[in-house]
């Protein structure tokens, strides 16, 4: 376990020294936490204006994650950067000259990112949360309403599986480009795309985000036929979170660095 | 024959402590050796040069010993044991294969540091290592706006870190200046004399002269010569007689007669292995007119080209065979330096018994050796 510890401090070390990093993490915090402010306030002043269908379909805990679509971008930026970098700058070859167990180097490297993406993305979803509540006024839920915790809690982890799924997809791509260009366009739109077109929405409802996304829900949308609940939502994001660590790990193995 | 088998009798069981054993590496790109089936050892106390030309499949080479590259087939043994199973390697072996792979947006001691974190090497050794090579004054700064020679200083402090017995570096004089050109050699003689494993590689033959006291040479991804550089110079700084005469096929008949069989080149004609006192006293009996003798060597370059360049050229040159490699081809590792010298052939760079199988467009490196000699 000795070499695990050095590892990590290591990882710890590499993740704190580059500017990326604050840069990264800071967008993601700072846009999604306004974007929903802004949006939650928005929401507040077309509350009247609502139809009643709409008004019990309104979860106010969901909606103060609305920056998250476009906050998420940075999380994947930070994910990408993480795993890239060190093949852009060729420090890879530094690196696995100095850690040559690829599975201790990748998982350490992955674990100390996804950690600091969590603290990170624990403190955007609360900050979201609160600050949307006080804009919804007398529309905002309560963290004691039933679901509100889990669903506050499920954001700060779904920021977190957008990171790590990012890193995974780095690392079977090594390049930053490739990795960026496949992945803010699948996040921020195609999956999108394929969820709300009705002859592809069922394939939607697997992909990752969509399928994570279930957890910060509190009310259901109208309509909603999703087979799965919300940790179910979340455990099949994990489960592609975990397949693309593990391709990124064998593919690792496998290559010449 | 070699007579390396009966060396191998003499000499003092092998410790693995400290030494690079590379055995039967081979690597494959598509249908491209990049290196094939190399066999040697890189011991401790002297600096190993490895040269070849570029291509030759140098790096490739260096990036299987850190296990950064997976073989085709064969393996590599650093302290006897593979690269992947060393707990911490960079105690081990240090590296500088390519000074720019560092993340230009962290400083140099942080780049250092988690290096160093990672190996369990207190933080105090990257003070150290950043003062050995003089960049104590920018540690604070990112690498990025290093200069070539810093870049290379890192790379350096980054090999050091550990305080390795075997150190490793790839072309490290590329691009330096004067004074950086100066720095390494001195460092990495240093560290020899240390008792340290010191393995450089290079393309220059000039630059191994000054800094090698044991060569290692490949050509193509194959092994050409494994011997120490006094032998390499003595045997391939090539001695000879340059002779002119106006009567040039009278003189190559005597010559023939006498037993010293000469390659014409040009106008002239060279003879290996005879004094140039006993040519003009050949030619004297035999009342030929010389209008040239002159004592000719080789300089370790041309030794090297003519080497790198492959059979043809050089059985080409030289009607004499030299000393034939062994016959499988890869000559066996010469005696440790010091050792006292053999007779025979052990140890002779082996000269590849085929032409190279694919020779590239312009007849490859070296091809055009002779032709510029001759022209010059």
């Amino acid at each position: 376990m000795a070499a695990v510890s050095r590892v990590l401090t290591s990882e710890w070390t590499k993740i704190r020294s580059v500017r990326s990093t604050v840069w990264t993490l800071g967008i993601a915090l700072v846009v999604t936490v306004a974007l929903g402010a802004l949006i939650c306030l928005l929401a507040s002043n077309d509350f009247g204006t609502m139809s009643p269908r709409d008004r019990i379909a309104f979860d106010p805990t969901n909606i103060s994650f609305a920056g998250m679509g476009l906050g998420q971008l940075a999380m994947i930026v930070f994910g990408v950067l993480v795993v890239s970098n060190e093949y852009s700058t060729g420090m890879i070859r530094t690196s696995l000259a100095a850690v040559p167990q690829r599975g201790t180097f990748l998982f350490g490297k992955v674990a100390v990112a996804a950690l600091l993406a969590l603290v990170v993305s624990f403190v955007t979803a609360f900050l979201s949360f609160f600050v949307g509540q006080a804009m919804l006024g007398t529309h905002a839920a309560s963290l004691g309403d039933p679901g509100v915790l889990r669903a506050v809690v499920g954001g700060g982890l779904y920021m977190t599986l957008i990171a790590v799924f990012s890193m995974g997809v780095a690392t079977m791509l090594r390049s930053p480009m490739p990795a960026l260009g496949i992945l803010m366009p699948f996040f921020f739109l195609i999956s999108n795309i394929l969820g709300n077109v009705s002859a592809t929405e069922k394939i939607g409802w697997y992909l990752p985000d969509q399928a994570g996304h279930k957890v910060m829900q509190v009310v259901a949308p109208a309509g909603d036929e999703v087979p799965y609940g919300p940790w179910g939502g979340f455990a099949i994001m994990l489960a592609w979170t975990v397949a693309a660590l593990l391709c990124g790990y064998l593919l690792l193995k496998r290559r010449d660095a | 024959m070699s007579a390396a088998p009966e060396m191998r009798g003499h000499r003092p069981p092998l410790s693995v402590l400290y030494m690079i054993e590379i055995e039967g590496l081979t690597k494959r790109y598509g249908d491209k050796l990049a290196v094939d089936g190399l066999t040697f050892t890189v011991r401790p106390g002297i600096v190993t040069g490895f040269l070849g030309p570029n291509g030759a499949g140098k790096s490739t080479t260096m990036r299987m010993m850190l296990d950064l590259d997976h073989p085709t087939s064969g393996r590599v043994r650093i302290d006897g044991r593979h690269y992947r199973q060393l707990p911490t390697p960079l105690k081990h072996l240090g590296a500088l294969l390519d000074a720019k792979a560092v993340h230009g947006g962290r400083s140099a001691f942080n780049h250092l540091l988690c290096l160093a974190q990672s190996n369990g090497i207190p933080r105090a050794r990257v003070h150290e290592v950043l003062d050995t090579v003089g960049l104590t004054g920018v540690a604070g700064k990112r690498s990025s706006g290093f200069s070539l020679g810093m870049g290379q200083r890192l790379g350096i402090a980054a090999a050091l870190l550990g305080d390795p017995e075997i150190l490793m570096f790839d072309e490290p004089v590329n691009g330096l200046d004067p004074e950086g050109i100066h720095w390494i050699r001195n460092l990495m003689k240093g560290l020899a004399a240390q008792g340290r494993t010191v393995f450089v590689s290079s393309h220059l033959m000039s630059e191994m002269a000054l800094t090698a006291e044991h060569l290692v040479v490949i050509g193509q991804g194959r092994l050409l010569a494994d011997t120490s550089m006094a032998r390499f110079i003595r045997e391939n700084s090539r001695a000879y007689v340059r002779m002119r005469s106006p009567e040039r096929e009278r003189l190559l008949d005597v010559l023939r007669d006498a037993g010293h069989p000469a390659a014409p080149a040009g106008e002239a004609v060279e003879i290996d292995g005879v004094s140039a006192a006993d040519l003009g006293e050949l030619a004297a009996r035999h009342r030929i007119v010389l209008h040239e003798l002159s004592p000719q060597q080789a300089s370790l370059e041309e030794a090297f080209m003519q080497l790198t360049a492959g059979s043809v050229e050089y059985h080409a040159h030289s009607a004499e065979p030299r000393p034939a490699a062994p016959e499988d081809g890869l000559p066996d590792a010469p005696p440790p330096p010091g050792a006292p010298g053999t007779p025979g052939a052990s140890g002779t760079p082996g000269t590849p018994e085929a032409p190279p199988p694919d020779t590239p467009p312009g007849g490859g490196w070296g091809a055009g050796w002779r032709d510029q000699k001759r022209g010059s």
